[in-house]
């Protein structure tokens, strides 16, 4: 408006339907008639649903009492959990040498925390990385400082899940990159053998690799030579792994520009060179995100070895509900052990999303 | 990258490269290593494996198959007994995991394009508890929700004799979901043969009504015609064969219903935790494709008055099914796969068939080849159907 009104102008305020709560509510959950009914359809269903949850839940509960007492009630039997947090947590892990697997697992959490941040990520971290696995695997095992020798079929609750979901995808992810060079190579042999491996090992399900694991990795071996079943576990769950991440990876390869690899030619790099000093470093940095993806799949997946009969922590759960004193609170148990995969698994894909908008530095 | 041609070295009248200087040749090399090397731990694991079957003396080859399986299956969509041979105990359970495969696809893909859309909704309540329903579910473990879900049917559920009988005809209890269903009658037959009659002649009126449109400018709901003769037609089929309204309605029978049709607890376990767990996935691809269509493209489709329905098939979805198809056929391979898990509850499943057959003949190798062999054929006629879809879709660019 060029032309100034001589009329005196008064300081109107917005309607009041627009601001405050009101406003709010009117944007958001009444901006038309279809969405009004929704709100108050949605509004009724909860209100049914709502509170006998919540009374189930946390009015007519028990939080820590004996397996008798909660006979008596109508609501959820949290006692469950603290009563058997022990078995459930740490499984058959001799008593007494409790404080190894705990400490493990805190040294994991806190390793995992501290390489959040992007500006430590440098050639130490990896190396921080191995020691400390070194230091899981030996707490876990003992045998030397005068910590008596735990074998591996002891070893079980929520040591085991992260073992198997770290240990896998840290072995598998090299043997995904490799795989991805294959599939990208220029020698229809080798080429050949990567596409094949992936796309069989994507082409099946886990369980089926497991079952492999478990019934033919015996018959592979020469007679009299073992391997137990954790770590027969553990490479059914890399060699599944390892195809994924190698599709992951060559996302990343396929996402660089031939200049690259043009530029690094006319340095005289050979092709070792070219991918160690020019490609993966970049191409691995696009695939950060996703991998982190990967990782939260291996670490669901990892209760699959239930199948196969090893005790990771949803297996140490049921064989909880499976003493007659506890039969019967699978619910209570069962929302426990969601809520801390969920506690983990939410953590993962938020980092990967937020990590994934950080990366993107792109348009 | 092309192996380099050092060759024109020798052209210039320089000495010839040594062979290990030269990419081409030195590539051979390689291949031959790694051919030689894949070949020997093979033959390494193959006459492990011959020694050992040997000595415990496990016959190998597919003979068993003929033999009789000698146990009972829960549920089958074809005739099976315990003495059937294991070939048609592996066959119903491939026919089962079809079974959840197909229903779970079907209401894995409605469930999930409902809660994709409620996640863009401007209703601020509807669009949260989408967002928390697709957190929760992708961060859970599928196969502790199997369990939640199998749980709640055998420990929350009363037996058959205080059954759940919400509406007449339908009983819950820890034997599953019970409910009736029309007494087997011809009319049956005839009205889904009008009906499939019906949807083949409303293809043929589309497309006529889409030429009659190019010649003459016209319209015809030919979508419309075709829904409102798919229910009318076999209605008057009904009509015609005497309205028969007989119900063959369940009955408690001792300790269990007689009649009727029972959905065993296993597979609604089994196909509520599918279902949810994978519609998660395919919320977040629906929309993400319909975000995917640039705003402009909807405000041109209405600027050149194209109705709301039309916007729809016309401008949103070709484009946002291009952006959703290929990784929804991925999410329902998913599924498939997934189901598998039905192993650690119960459901007769293939994977479940051929565990039993592997514990009972000790056919470990045969046994598991089988569950791949089944699954790589889910795949990759999967991924065939896929190259097809995307050759079709591609976009011809200039």
């Amino acid at each position: 408006m060029a032309e100034s009104t001589t009329v005196k102008r008064e300081r109107l305020k917005p309607p009041i339907t627009n601001v405050g709560v009101l406003g709010w509510l009117h944007t958001n959950l009444f901006n038309s008639w279809y969405n009004s009914l929704l709100t108050i359809v949605t509004l009724i269903v909860m209100a049914f649903l709502l509170p006998p949850a919540f009374q189930w839940a946390f009015v007519d509960s028990l939080w820590n009492s004996s397996a008798e007492a909660c006979r008596d009630i109508d609501g959820a039997c949290w006692s469950v959990i603290p009563n058997n947090i022990r078995f459930i947590i740490l499984g058959f892990f001799p008593s007494g040498q409790e404080w190894r697997p705990i400490l493990a697992m805190v040294l994991l959490l806190t390793l995992v925390v501290y390489s959040k941040e992007r500006s430590r990520w440098k050639s130490s971290l990896l190396w921080l990385w191995a020691i400390n696995l070194i230091i899981m695997g030996t707490l876990m095992y003992g045998g030397i400082f005068g910590m008596p020798v735990v074998e591996t079929s002891q070893w079980s609750g929520l040591p085991l899940t992260f073992i198997l979901s770290f240990f896998g995808m840290i072995v598998a992810y090299p043997l995904g990159i490799l795989l991805a060079l294959g599939r990208q190579s220029n020698m229809p042999a080798i080429k050949t053998l990567c596409v094949v491996y992936i796309e069989l090992i994507r082409g099946v399900p886990l369980i089926s690799l497991l079952f492999m694991s478990s019934v033919m990795f015996p018959l592979f071996l020469p007679e009299g030579v073992t391997i137990d079943k954790v770590l027969r576990a553990l490479i059914a769950i890399i060699l599944f792994t390892a195809a994924y991440i190698a599709e992951v990876v060559r996302g990343g390869l396929q996402a660089m520009p031939r200049g690259q690899y043009e530029a690094a030619d006319s340095l005289g790099l050979n092709y070792s060179n070219t991918m160690r000093l020019i490609i993966l470093p970049q191409a691995l940095k696009i695939v950060i995100p996703p991998s982190v993806g990967i990782l939260l799949s291996v670490f669901k997946d990892t209760s699959l070895v239930v199948i196969i009969a090893l005790y990771d922590v949803l297996k140490t759960t049921m064989v909880t509900l499976s003493n007659p004193k506890w039969a019967g609170y699978s619910r209570e148990s069962y929302i426990f052990l969601a809520l801390l995969y969920f506690g983990f698994c939410y953590a993962m894909s938020s980092y990967s999303r937020k990590l994934e908008k950080e990366l993107h530095t792109g348009h | 990258m092309k192996p380099e041609d050092h060759s024109t070295a020798t052209d210039t009248g320089e000495a010839a490269v040594p062979f290990w200087h030269d990419a081409g040749k030195r590539s051979i090399v390689y291949q031959v290593f790694a051919l030689i090397a894949v070949i020997a731990i093979s033959y390494y694991l193959f006459s492990n494996t011959q020694a050992n079957l040997a000595r415990q003396s496990i016959a190998t080859g597919f003979g068993f198959m003929g033999n009789e399986a000698s146990f009972e299956i829960g549920e089958s969509l074809i005739r099976y007994s315990a003495a059937d041979s294991y070939a048609r105990a592996l066959l119903v359970g491939a026919l089962n995991t079809l079974k959840v495969a197909f229903i779970g696809i079907i209401l894995t893909t409605i469930l999930g394009c409902i809660v994709g859309v409620a996640r863009l909704s401007t209703n601020w309540l509807i669009s949260k508890l989408a967002g928390a329903f697709i957190e929760v579910m992708q961060n859970i473990p599928i196969l502790l929700q199997l369990f939640f879900w199998y749980a709640i049917f055998y420990e929350s559920f009363p037996s058959p004799r205080q059954a759940l009988n919400p509406i007449t005809g339908v009983f819950i209890c820890n034997r599953g979901l019970i409910f009736a269903i029309p007494e087997p009658h011809r009319a049956h037959a005839a009205m889904g043969l009008a009906f499939v009659a019906v949807l083949i002649g409303g293809w043929f009126l589309n497309r006529w009504g889409y030429k009659r449109q190019e010649l003459t400018g016209q319209f015809l709901p030919a979508g419309k015609i075709t829904l409102a003769l798919a229910v009318f037609i076999p209605l008057l089929v009904w009509a015609v064969y005497g309205a028969p309204t007989a119900m063959n309605i369940p009955e408690l029978r001792g300790f269990n219903f007689q009649g009727g049709l029972t959905v065993s607890p296993e597979f609604s376990a089994l196909l509520i935790g599918l279902v949810l767990y994978t519609s998660a996935f395919v919320a977040e691809i629906v929309r993400a494709g319909i975000q995917s269509i640039n705003r402009g493209q909807i405000e041109a489709a209405k600027a050149i008055a194209l109705r709301p329905g039309q916007v729809l098939h016309l401008v949103i979805l070709p484009q946002a099914l291009r952006v959703i198809i290929p990784p929804l056929t991925s999410q329902m391979l998913n599924l498939t796969k997934n189901s598998s898990l039905a192993v650690a509850i119960g459901y007769a499943d293939f994977v479940a068939v051929a565990n039993t057959t592997i514990n009972q003949t000790g056919q470990a190798i045969e046994g598991v080849a089988l569950i791949m062999v089944v699954y790589l054929f889910f795949s990759l006629s999967t991924s065939i159907f896929m190259n097809w879809y995307n050759k079709r879709m591609a976009l011809v660019e200039r």
